[in-house]
Formats: C-alpha cells, structure tokens, sequence
C-alpha cells in the first residue's frame, strides 16, 4: 500500500499546487478595459488603471520570467545586472567559506570538549554566551575589524554556523556508549586512533545532524547579510530588485533560495544517512 | 606452592556516601587467586560487587585498596594481555564480523600488513563457528552470534586471561548451551585462564574449576572457595547423572538462597586470607585444604550433612 500511499500523496500535492497557482491567477489577473482616457493618460498610467490588472504580477508573468532567468541563468551586463545564476553562485561561494571554516574549528574543538571534562566546564560559560548571539548582531564589529564586506558575511555565516556543529559534536562524542569505548580501553588503543576508529565513528550521525541544522542556518543568515552588505549575492539581489520595484524578480528569488536550501538540507541529509548505523 | 597464576591482593571498593554519611563500602580486603590454565568463576547475587571485581581485574575500574598480580606483575590499567568479553558483546555496530575482529588483532600487532591481520582474524572467526560471515554487520546478527564475534574478539589477542562478565546471560537457554558447549572446548583445547562472573549455578557447574561464592553486599566477601568435584571431560548433557552433581548444586544453591545473606554475622571469625575450600562429594561436603595450612584435610566436615541440604 505505500506505493499507492505516494501515488495519493502526489496528487494531493498537484490538486494543491494547481488551486494555489488557480487562485493566483484569478487574484491578479485583469478585469478588462475600464474607465475611457486618453490613450496618452492610459500609457502613463499602465495596465493597473486601464484593464483593471493588479499591481501584483501573476503566475504567467512569473513564469515567463522564470524561464528568461532559466534560460540565461549566468549574464552579466555591470554591477546592477547580472543573472540569476551568478547570485547564487556568489552566496553558495560565501556560504560554503563560512560553514567550511566553521567545520574546520567546530569539530576538532568539539571532540576537545566531550572527550575532557575540564574544557567541557571552561569553555561552557563562553559557549552558553555567545551561542544566543544573533549573527547579524556580530556585523558592525565584524565591518569594523575586517573592513571587507564580502569577508565579513563569510565570517557571519561562520559565526552562526559553528554553534549547533559545537554542541552537537560535544554531545555526540560525550554521549559514545561506555562500553565501545570500553573495547578501545582493554585493546590499549591510543587516544588519537581511538578518537578516530571508536568516537568519530560512533559520534558521527550526531555531528552529522549538526552539520545539517548548521547548513540551514547559515542559508538563512545569507540573505540577510548580502541585504547588508550589498554588492552580490541572492540577498542582495532581493534586495536590489526590490528598489527596482520588480516584485516578479522577488517572487522568483523567493522561489530560488528555497530550492537551493532544499538541495544543500538534502545532501546532508544524504550524508548523514551514509555514517548511521544499525545497531 | 599455590601457584597464584592470577592474585587479587586486599581489595576494597568503595563510594563516597551522601555529605556527611561515610562511604559505601562494596567490598573490602578481598582476596583471591587462580592458577594457570584454570577457569574460575565468581557467583553471587546482585549487587554484591562481582562485575567490579572483574572490572578491577580488566584495569577498567582502579580499587580502593589493594593491588592485583598477574603472572607476578602488579597490573597498571587494561592489557592486551587481559581480553574481556563484555556481557552487552560491545561489537562496534559500524564495523563487520571481520572488522570488529581484525581491529582487536591489528590493535595488538600493529606492524601486521591487512592480509596477516586478515588471516589471524579468519582463524577465530572460524574457531567459534562463524565461517561465512565475515562480511555481516552485527545488526544483522543473532544474540548468540553477536557474543560469539566476542569471544572471537577477545581470543584473537591471545591473552593471558580471558575476562568475561556474565557473556550468556542476555541470551535464550539453547543458544546459551550451546556457547557454553563451545567456551569449553575452546578453554581446555587452549589451555585458557579463564575468569568469569556469572549468577547462573549450572553456568558455574560445567563450566568451572573453582567457584568463587561470593556473600550479598554491601560489604560482601568470598566466604568459600568450591572445587568442582565433576570430571574434567563432563559434557552438558549427562551432568546432572554424575554422582556428585546434586551435592554440589545443592551446595551452591544452598548458600545463595539462604547462607550468603547472614554469612558475615554467622562467621566473625571469618578469615578473608585463608578463605575455605569446600568440594562437595558423595556423603557430604568435605574441607579439602584450608589456605592457612595448605595441607589437604580430606573428609572433614564443615558443614551440615548433606541429607539435610537435599530437599
């Protein structure tokens, strides 16, 4: 029954997505001709006033813009112009800085603190202080010190990215069953491969879990420091098509840093599921 | 000369009690020992300390007090030479049936290239009967499979005592016999020391040389020592024939039921160093040599005749 539970779920998920696109359409879509004017008064004053149209684009106009982005994803006409894909890229690029940066020193400094109990109590007022911080919060310092704008989102993304991969690799390596650890002990395995071939191994599906709330934040955190910071990226993007009054260009951008949150959630998801275990 | 292959010397267990209460004593001055090649089991309720013995003994847990020897070294922490066999089997669920193994083996010969690790492996793997699994997860292992992987673990370091803490007693009877069957002829072929804690009396029957009983903590001590009476070449199955079969099950019965509560207050003069050793026969339990004068005193009775403890 479970594939026919999907094939049901699946229509669901059209008859929705169809009613959700239907009512789009009919909300914004013109009313016909209204009011005579002047055809001189009537280009001045656009389709809003003469048909009645709103002033919301509807599901056409943004899917024939979609497809123009789709198209030419990767142009480039100057600093206020570029596609699509471009901006992506350049919040991918910052993205991936800032959370590789934040793995780099988030998991080695995690194993320090599950595996000894006196940095796990000295680091923990440190860690319960910064970690409520809102990233954002960390930007005039960050602008002030690093006096790079680009550098200083990586580095908000880092920030924002590091505390749920702390926490989790502490708790997954404090929380490695005795008795594996144990194994190590009566084999006289060194702490260096035990670390490896017991605690990494069995504290993975957690670090992994953290990995993957870290990705998510740093996804949403993005948007807002490119808003910002400004110059490239989706957030700018937004941000900019926004002042262009390009409520189509929004809507699609909207629809372009979900899939892309989508995609980076699964592969690490994906990930995950690679290092579990049965037991 | 006893040979005290293996000699736990004084020890004592405790905890620090609640402010202001004194500590919890579990054990203390416990003293015992086993020769080379001989498997000696510990018995006795829960609670009474037993697996922290074992513990002690692996080097997983420090004592209060005292020291262990083996093989006249005082031990320091865990050894590759003391392989222990956990009673969860504690198989790292990540690896396979080989690679659980082959770790245990490339943990204790490092310089080993993979295929002599290999090699060594399949030989355990193969002993304990699990020819053909190499490549399964313990997940999709049965109970008795699991703690088979273990036993093969912990005899492919080839260890001078082979530790194990209560192995069967998460599986079902049958696959429990059959590693027992298994745990004994793997013993007297190799010629293994072997220590085990256990609270099973059949368990401790077939499988022991000398059993160890130990009193209901806290505070508890080992209040006899019991030489198994039955033949070295006993099987399972026609145990229970043997004319000393019921004297020493009921013999051990016997004190876990009701001796092993009141032991301390029944005997002040208890002497922890000189612990006597009882090997019940046919008429009745017989004193056959008390450590203190370490000559054999044949048929002298310590306690109650045994058609008193037949019930």
């Amino acid at each position: 029954m479970t594939k026919s539970l999907n094939v049901r779920a699946a229509v669901v998920s059209i008859v929705l997505f169809l009613g959700f696109i239907g009512a789009w359409h009919l909300a914004t879509r013109s009313t016909g001709s209204t009011a005579a004017m002047s055809p001189e008064y009537a280009k001045l004053m656009g389709l809003t006033a003469t048909q009645g149209k709103s002033a919301m684009p509807g599901p056409l106009d943004v899917g024939a813009k979609l497809w123009d982005h789709l198209r030419h994803p990767f142009y480039d006409n100057g600093p206020n112009d570029k596609g699509l894909g471009i901006q992506l890229g350049y919040s991918i690029a910052r993205v991936m800085a800032g959370y590789l940066l934040a793995v780099a020193v988030a998991i080695p400094l995690g194993f320090l603190i599950g595996m000894s109990p006196l940095m796990s109590k000295a680091l923990d007022p440190f860690i319960q202080v910064l970690k409520p911080i809102s990233p954002l919060a960390w930007m005039p310092l960050a602008l002030y010190t690093i006096k790079d704008s680009s550098l200083s989102a990586i580095f908000v993304i880092f920030i924002c990215s590091i505390w749920p991969m702390l926490l989790n690799t502490v708790f997954g390596v404090a929380s490695v069953r005795k008795e594996w650890v144990n194994v190590a002990r009566t084999l006289e395995v060194g702490t260096v491969r035990r670390a490896f071939t017991v605690i990494l191994p069995a504290a993975a599906p957690t670090i992994l879990t953290g990995m993957r709330i870290s990705i998510g934040i740093a996804w949403l955190v993005i948007v807002a420091a490119e808003m910002l910071v400004g110059g490239t990226g989706i957030g700018y993007f937004v941000w900019n098509e926004w002042n262009n009054l390009s409520i189509v260009n929004v809507i699609i951008a909207i629809l372009a840093i979900g899939v892309v949150g989508m995609v980076l959630d699964q592969v690490l998801a994906q990930a995950t599921r690679l290092v579990t275990f049965p037991e | 000369m006893i040979d005290k292959f293996i000699s736990i010397e004084g020890i004592a267990k405790r905890y620090p009690g609640a402010a202001g209460a004194g500590d919890t004593t579990i054990f203390e001055n416990l003293w015992l020992s086993l020769p080379r090649g001989e498997f000696g089991c510990v018995i006795g309720h829960s609670g009474c300390g037993k697996t922290t013995v074992l513990n002690i003994l692996a080097g997983l847990d420090q004592p209060s007090e005292g020291t262990v020897i083996v093989d006249d070294h005082e031990i320091q922490g865990t050894s590759l030479d003391r392989a222990v066999i956990f009673q969860s089997h504690a198989l790292l669920p990540w690896r396979t049936v080989m690679g659980n193994v082959a770790y245990a083996v490339s943990s204790k010969w490092r310089k080993w290239d993979k295929a002599k690790v290999r090699a060594h492996a399949q030989q355990f793997i193969d002993l304990v009967g699990l020819t053909g699994s190499e490549h399964k997860r313990p997940s999709e292992l049965s109970g008795g499979m699991k703690q088979r992987v273990g036993i093969a673990r912990a005899l492919s370091i080839t260890p001078k005592i082979m530790l194990m803490d209560e192995p069967f007693s998460a599986l079902d009877a049958l696959t429990r016999g059959s590693l027992q069957d298994e745990v004994r002829r793997i013993c007297l072929e190799t010629g293994q020391t072997t220590f085990m804690i256990t609270h099973d009396v059949d368990e401790a029957m077939y499988l022991a040389d000398k059993i160890f009983l130990m009193t209901n903590g806290p505070g508890a001590v080992v209040a006899e020592i019991v030489e198994n009476p039955l033949p070295k070449d006993r099987a399972r199955i026609d145990l229970h024939r043997h004319p000393y079969y019921y004297a020493l099950r009921n013999h051990i019965v016997d004190f876990l039921v009701t001796r092993s509560k009141g032991f301390v207050a029944a005997n002040p003069d208890h002497d922890p160093l000189h612990v006597p050793v009882v090997r019940p026969g046919l008429a009745e339990p017989a004193l056959v040599l008390s450590a203190a004068s370490g000559a054999a005193a044949t048929g002298a009775a310590v306690s109650a005749p045994a058609q008193l403890r037949a019930r």
